[in-house]
């Protein structure tokens, strides 16, 4: 299919993409790497009066390194960390990461920033900027706010952004020489959505300890239980695998997603896989 | 579907009941009926039995139509009986591929009339299997086997051993009651006046290399260069009028066709070249664009313009013109029959339900070989579909009848890294009842591979109770069979 009409405009900066968005009460949609929009344009999936393309801005893709965290802006690619353009705060995390999502084809053209906005469920980024603390930088009419990534993520497809809100940067704490982190995702065939995320982010340096679930069409959970039964220096013993079931499970109930028992038993599978590689670096 | 048998695993009857849902309409000219039929007819498969009886239900349902899709009808007869003959080998405590050779039609009974009234041609079944279990090398499975179970992971090996059935003739469809009968093939063959060769045929390419296969008949009929040789398909129009391209018939229909008008164009063209060489027709051959009289040649371009623009060269008698528009229809009514043994080895990582192919084998015999490139890329591409059939492929409907898979997004299909490349083998055996001794293989990958798949999956999983029937095997059904494996283990 091809999209219904629509009005298409590239702002020249930041400021002109906030008026551009703000002047419409709905209907207006940022146009950053296109890869989940563009296809839902054809399948008319979503109503859109004005694409707004940012992709192009320098202010959304800048990097700015401070001595303990690495802003970056919402354009950058998926290719981009996965050539280590930009620098990695997270010791290689993110790196990894973005050379998994998708396909090749799909993260040359694809953003973090967008990934973000967008929510989809089996996105890879979500959990990652959650377990590894990220906060965001917002645009809006009223001017810039920023809140911590863990208050981004409302559920599938729904974000703490407003209808007239940019997402301009994410900014990642850098892990210590000691950090250690753990992705991992079960899929079915290669480039495709996964199933089941979890990232593991685990810096008592830094006081970070931090489990996050993602995909199973459902929002991101922090696996609270999980993360407070991580130790770095407990081995992948039988009786540590089995705390962290113990764990998982009670984060799983605590949670109220236990009427699935496929879905638990992928969900725990991911999470231990993820814990196990973390530990094992 | 039920199986009669020895205690050896040698089968004495089969039962089966097929029933297709074909969707809202009926498919003009093969019917609703045309996949709950070629089911029930080819069941039997490579065996013998004494008795069969075998029943085809179709049924209307609210869904689109059921159309042809490669293999129509065989896939699934292969995927029953050959599950089937797996659960038979594990009731005899014997290998599955023992007990497939032990009941097999053998070579000295060909042709071979089944119980399903199909006469197989020819062909050694048994040999594909010896072969296929040579090349996959059961005991060293057997060995890796004995660590199953670590870190969640199974190896399996799974069979599927089936024929089929190729270029439908007359008699198959009138068994069916067809309203049309797709029995034979045309062609034209003719020189252009500057002695370039045209084929026209009303068969179809999409992507099986016709253009080159023909080619390589009218070359081997006429001693022309394929590359002076231009195919035209697919138009009615600029060809004499076919039936098309389907049911793996256009090699033997359309290949008989070209090669009997392309051997009838030859004989005036020795007798052209004959007559310019001062010998008989008898006395020359054709080799290379020439028609050659011992140290003697006489090139076609100066046949082609005695032919087109000086008829007074030609012998008496002799008309102008090079063309030759003819038709073929196989001897055999009911087909060219090409089997295959497959073996494949998967590794099933029970704690996601993931299956992954390690290794596959094909042993393949489609009679003569035309071209074996052509042929092998066939089979791969036959296999990836078959893969997809056994792990991806699925249009399921919710309760309301809303489609749930309606893009590409949602229907999984193999993509590279899903497909591995399989290690084939040939048996030749030509079929006596075509021409050249070719038979059709185009579908033949997707036959064998959900059943072989399946199978290899079964037998990973086997040791932890878990039976799987269905298709494909999707993460969720492995994992639900799983967990409900593991409830009854422990009630």
């Amino acid at each position: 299919m091809k999209p219904a009409p629509f009005d298409y405009i590239r702002p020249r900066d930041l400021a002109e993409a906030v008026t551009a968005l703000s002047a419409l009460e709905w209907g207006g949609r940022l146009l950053a790497g296109g890869q989940s929009l563009v296809p839902m344009l054809n399948l008319r999936l979503s109503p859109v009066v004005r694409l707004i393309d940012i992709a192009q801005l320098d202010e959304l893709r800048a990097v700015h390194e401070t001595a303990d965290s690495i802003a970056f802006g919402a354009c950058l690619r998926h290719g981009e960390f996965e050539d280590a353009k930009v620098p990695d705060p997270a010791r290689g995390m993110m790196r990894h990461v973005a050379s998994r999502i998708a396909y090749r084809a799909v993260r040359n053209r694809g953003t973090i920033g967008g990934s973000l906005s967008l929510a989809d469920p089996s996105a890879d980024w979500i959990t990652v900027v959650m377990a590894l603390g990220a906060s965001m930088t917002i645009r809006g009419p009223a001017g810039e706010r920023s809140i911590d990534a863990t208050e981004m993520f409302v559920g599938p497809y729904t974000t703490a952004l407003g209808e007239h809100d940019i997402l301009v940067s994410i900014r990642v704490p850098k892990l210590s020489a000691a950090g250690r982190w753990g992705y991992y995702k079960i899929i079915r065939k290669a480039g495709e959505y996964p199933m089941t995320t979890a990232s593991v982010v685990l810096d008592p340096e830094r006081g970070r300890r931090s489990v996050v679930l993602g995909a199973v069409n459902r929002g991101p959970l922090q696996m609270a239980e999980t993360s407070a039964a991580l130790h770095t220096n407990a081995g992948w013993s039988e009786q540590a695998q089995a705390a962290l079931r113990a764990a998982i499970g009670r984060d799983l109930q605590a949670a109220g997603r236990t009427d699935d028992i496929c879905e638990m038993r992928l969900c725990e599978m991911t999470i231990l896989r993820a814990i196990a590689s973390a530990l094992v670096q | 579907m039920k199986i009669h048998a020895d205690a050896r695993g040698r089968i004495l009857g089969l039962e089966s009941d097929v029933i297709v849902d074909a969707g809202a309409y009926s498919i003009w000219p093969w019917s609703c009926a045309m996949e709950a039929n070629m089911s029930a007819g080819i069941m039997p498969g490579p065996y013998q039995m004494q008795a069969y009886r075998g029943r085809g239900m179709t049924v209307m349902s609210n869904k689109p139509p059921l159309g042809p899709y490669r293999g129509v009808g065989r896939p699934g007869a292969c995927f029953a009986l050959e599950r089937m003959m797996d659960e038979l080998a594990r009731a005899v405590g014997r290998e599955p591929h023992e007990v497939r050779i032990e009941n097999m039609v053998l070579p000295d009974q060909m042709p071979y009339l089944t119980i399903a009234g199909k006469l197989y041609d020819s062909g050694d079944f048994p040999e594909s299997v010896r072969r296929a279990a040579g090349m996959i090398d059961v005991p060293a499975i057997r060995e890796r086997q004995k660590t199953n179970g670590k870190d969640g992971v199974h190896i399996g090996l799974g069979w599927a051993s089936y024929v089929e059935q190729t270029a439908h003739g007359t008699n198959e469809w009138l068994q069916r009651n067809l309203t049309e009968v797709f029995g034979y093939e045309a062609a034209t063959a003719r020189f252009t006046p500057d002695g370039k060769l045209i084929l026209e045929v009303a068969i179809q390419n999409h992507g099986q290399g016709l253009e080159t296969t023909l080619a390589q008949v009218a070359s081997t009929e006429l001693g022309v260069d394929p590359a002076d040789i231009v195919v035209r398909h697919g138009d009615t129009a600029v060809s004499p009028y076919g039936l098309g391209t389907f049911a793996s018939r256009s090699m033997v229909m359309a290949g008989g066709a070209v090669g009997r008008a392309s051997q009838m164009l030859a004989e005036k063209v020795k007798r052209i070249g004959a007559h310019f060489l001062q010998t008989d027709p008898g006395n020359v051959s054709l080799q290379d664009s020439a028609v050659v009289y011992g140290q003697r040649r006489v090139p076609f371009s100066e046949i082609t313009r005695a032919a087109f623009r000086h008829a007074q060269d030609l012998p008496a008698g002799e008309e102008p013109g090079l063309s030759v528009t003819t038709t073929y229809q196989p001897e055999s009514g009911t087909g060219a029959y090409s089997y295959a043994t497959h073996a494949a080895v998967v590794s099933v990582d029970a704690n996601t339900g993931l299956t992954k192919i390690l290794d596959y084998v094909v042993v393949h015999d489609c009679g003569t070989i035309v071209n074996p490139m052509i042929v092998d890329g066939q089979i791969q591409g036959g296999l990836a579909q078959g893969i997809g059939t056994a792990l991806y492929e699925e249009s399921p409907y919710d309760d309301t009848g809303q489609p749930l898979a309606s893009t590409f997004l949602d229907y999984l299909l193999p993509g590279f890294t899903e497909v591995p490349t399989a290690r084939i083998s040939h048996i030749v055996s030509p079929s006596p009842f075509t021409r050249y001794g070719v038979k059709g293989m185009g579908e033949g990958g997707a036959i064998g591979a959900p059943a072989a798949i399946v199978n290899a999956v079964n037998d990973a999983l086997r040791p932890l109770g878990v039976e799987i029937n269905e298709t494909p095997i999707t993460p969720r059904r492995l994992l639900e069979a799983i967990i409900q494996a593991e409830k009854r283990n422990a009630g």
